[in-house]
């Protein structure tokens, strides 16, 4: 099954804020693997708004991202987008337990001791 | 701390600390929270400890990659910044982010993140105390300035307070007011709409939930009662209430204490209880619909609002307040009211009280381009109302006598029309959906709007 991906990121990690997320990836995903590599978009300039009409228009199926608001989260559902939030970890590995199908809203995939300083 | 002649467990300290706080190491990853930060964020201490603060309180307060705490480190000096952090539940709760430095032989340690939740005081201005404080109630008339006094006295016991008063008076303001006035105010003031929420939503959005209580139910869920602790909850539309839930309320009211939906815990708290009704809840108790002893142990105190109709003198300034206000909002100049339109407004019952006149004004305001505003400004329900009250039907001498001025509005009639903006709004976008079979494309088309912005106003007006 196809699926499109796109997750906000800041550096190396799921950006905290859906709203304030300048960078994001966008990632094709085949049957649980990657299809290509995955492309990162850098924005202008922050906003919520802009970001959804890119998910609409990219036909983004999975959107993976840490704190959102209830009106864009809800937004995004209505559309029957799949709003995996309030994840903190390293974007590599939310991508690959999302990959696996096993990324679940709220997770913490950082280890205090496995985390290097700042964001 | 270590080399201290008294030593301090850095968890009793926070807790002692009446906002959500935390204490991050030098390199700025997360040591210890306590309840209310954990409340806030919706993540409990162990499974966040010596992650990167930042990626846990999700401020917008400019600390993108940690600039806020470098900052501090660097000046040496505390620093303080408005803004909203995102909760557990996807609300942007406006705060005050303050960071200061933890010192250690002259360098800098480690930081103490304090995060002050200002929605309680009228947060989106972002103010000091002092100027939230002035600016709330518009009230002149002598029953409205015995609530005022009745307010400020019964801020000042921990007993429940029962408001009542029709729609539009003011309930939630006053509960506001209360909790702010009171010794809990720095504290959360968390309001929930008991008839906004079906009874296993609402009970779990009190109480919290744990993981696997339910399908869905992915994780630990505070529930309103604990974030709540030791502030103020304040509970609206209490009368639409289920049954079943008032037991549990009623249990939690007796014993501070309760286990969330699916545990088995009990957890102890300390809630003040402001609830508000605009139904009768006598008369609810009579046919069964509200508990007794519930009534009772809520009716400790009860304050009532009047209506508009009964402080007229208060119309006068409340019309010219928010004229002023949604001037400066809309960015327009005008004066005032035409001597027409103001004798019709003030011949109005307004029986959706302040909320209504409120939107009224904002109308006016919005589709005035004169300097003052006149008739043909006035929403057009007010004229179809008006033209009820010359028909003979047998209502006419009773609302006239209850309104006083002869341009009185009949309430029945205001209220076919929903008696505000907002339901002539509401019933435009019923209309347009209605007559374009639902199609939220051609009814947004045809409204002139965009999808998005339909969708808003539907999600608004409970329409979804």
């Amino acid at each position: 099954m196809n699926r499109k991906l796109l997750m906000t990121i800041q550096g190396n990690y799921v950006a905290p804020r859906f709203d304030l997320a300048t960078e994001v990836l966008i990632a094709d995903v085949c049957d649980g693997k990657l299809a290509g590599e995955p492309k990162t978009i850098i924005m202008d300039r922050p906003s919520d708004e802009r970001l959804c009409r890119m998910i609409l228009e990219g036909k983004i199926t999975d959107v993976v991202c840490g704190g959102i608001d209830e009106m864009h989260y809800n937004f995004l559902n209505w559309k029957q987008i799949i709003v995996v939030d309030g994840v903190i970890a390293d974007w590599r590995s939310a991508l690959n337990m999302h990959q696996a199908g096993m990324l679940r809203q709220g997770q913490i995939l950082l280890a205090g001791a496995r985390q290097g300083g700042a964001a | 701390m270590m080399n201290s002649p008294v030593q301090f467990e850095m968890q009793t300290i926070l807790e002692g600390i009446p906002h959500p706080a935390m204490i991050l190491d030098r390199a700025f990853r997360i040591v210890e929270m306590n309840r209310l930060l954990e409340a806030l964020t919706g993540y409990e201490i162990g499974s966040v400890q010596g992650i990167f603060g930042e990626l846990v309180v999700r401020s917008n307060t400019g600390n993108s990659r940690g600039q806020l705490y470098n900052r501090v480190v660097e000046t040496g000096r505390p620093f303080s910044a408005t803004g909203d952090v995102l909760d557990g539940s996807r609300r942007k709760i406006p705060v005050l982010y303050n960071i200061a430095p933890l010192e250690h032989h002259g360098s800098c340690n480690g930081l103490l993140v304090i995060v002050e939740d200002l929605s309680a005081r009228g947060g989106d201005h972002f103010g000091t105390p002092t100027e939230i404080d002035t600016s709330d109630f518009i009230a002149q008339s002598p029953n409205m300035q015995k609530v005022m006094d009745m307010t400020s006295l019964l801020a000042h016991t921990d007993a429940s307070v029962l408001i009542t008063g029709e729609t539009g008076t003011g309930k939630d303001k006053i509960a506001e007011i209360m909790h702010r006035e009171s010794e809990r105010a720095r504290y959360p003031f968390i309001k929930v709409n008991c008839g906004a929420l079906p009874v296993d939503l609402l009970e779990s959005e009190l109480f919290g939930h744990v993981k696997g209580a339910f399908t869905g139910a992915t994780r630990n869920k505070q529930g309103m009662f604990k974030l709540a602790d030791r502030g103020t909850l304040f509970l609206t539309e209490i009368g639409d209430m289920p049954l079943s839930l008032q037991v549990k309320l009623l249990s939690v009211l007796d014993d501070k204490k309760f286990i969330p939906v699916g545990g088995e815990q009990s957890i102890d708290v300390d809630t003040r209880i402001i609830a508000a009704t605009h139904r009768p809840l006598r008369q609810q108790v009579v046919k069964g619909e509200f508990r007794e002893d519930l009534f009772y142990r809520l009716n400790v105190l009860h304050l009532h609002l009047p209506p508009l109709r009964e402080r007229l003198v208060d119309v006068e300034l409340l019309l010219h307040h928010f004229l002023h206000y949604f001037n400066q909002r809309l960015g327009k100049s005008i004066t005032g009211f035409s001597e027409s339109a103001g004798r019709l407004l003030r011949g109005y019952l307004f029986p959706g009280n302040v909320r209504e006149l409120r939107n009224i004004v904002e109308y006016c305001v919005n589709i005035c381009n004169e300097k003052s505003i006149r008739q043909e400004h006035l929403p057009a329900f007010l004229f179809q109302a008006q033209a009820e009250v010359i028909e003979p039907d047998g209502r006419e001498d009773q609302l006239t006598a209850t309104a006083g001025p002869p341009e009185a509005v009949p309430i029945a009639a205001a209220k076919k029309h929903g008696g505000s903006w907002g339901a002539i709004e509401r019933q435009m976008i019923v209309d347009m959906l209605t007559r374009h079979g639902g199609s939220r494309k051609l009814a947004a088309e045809e409204l002139g709007w965009g999808r998005m912005k339909l969708w808003r106003r539907m999600k608004k007006y409970e329409l979804l």
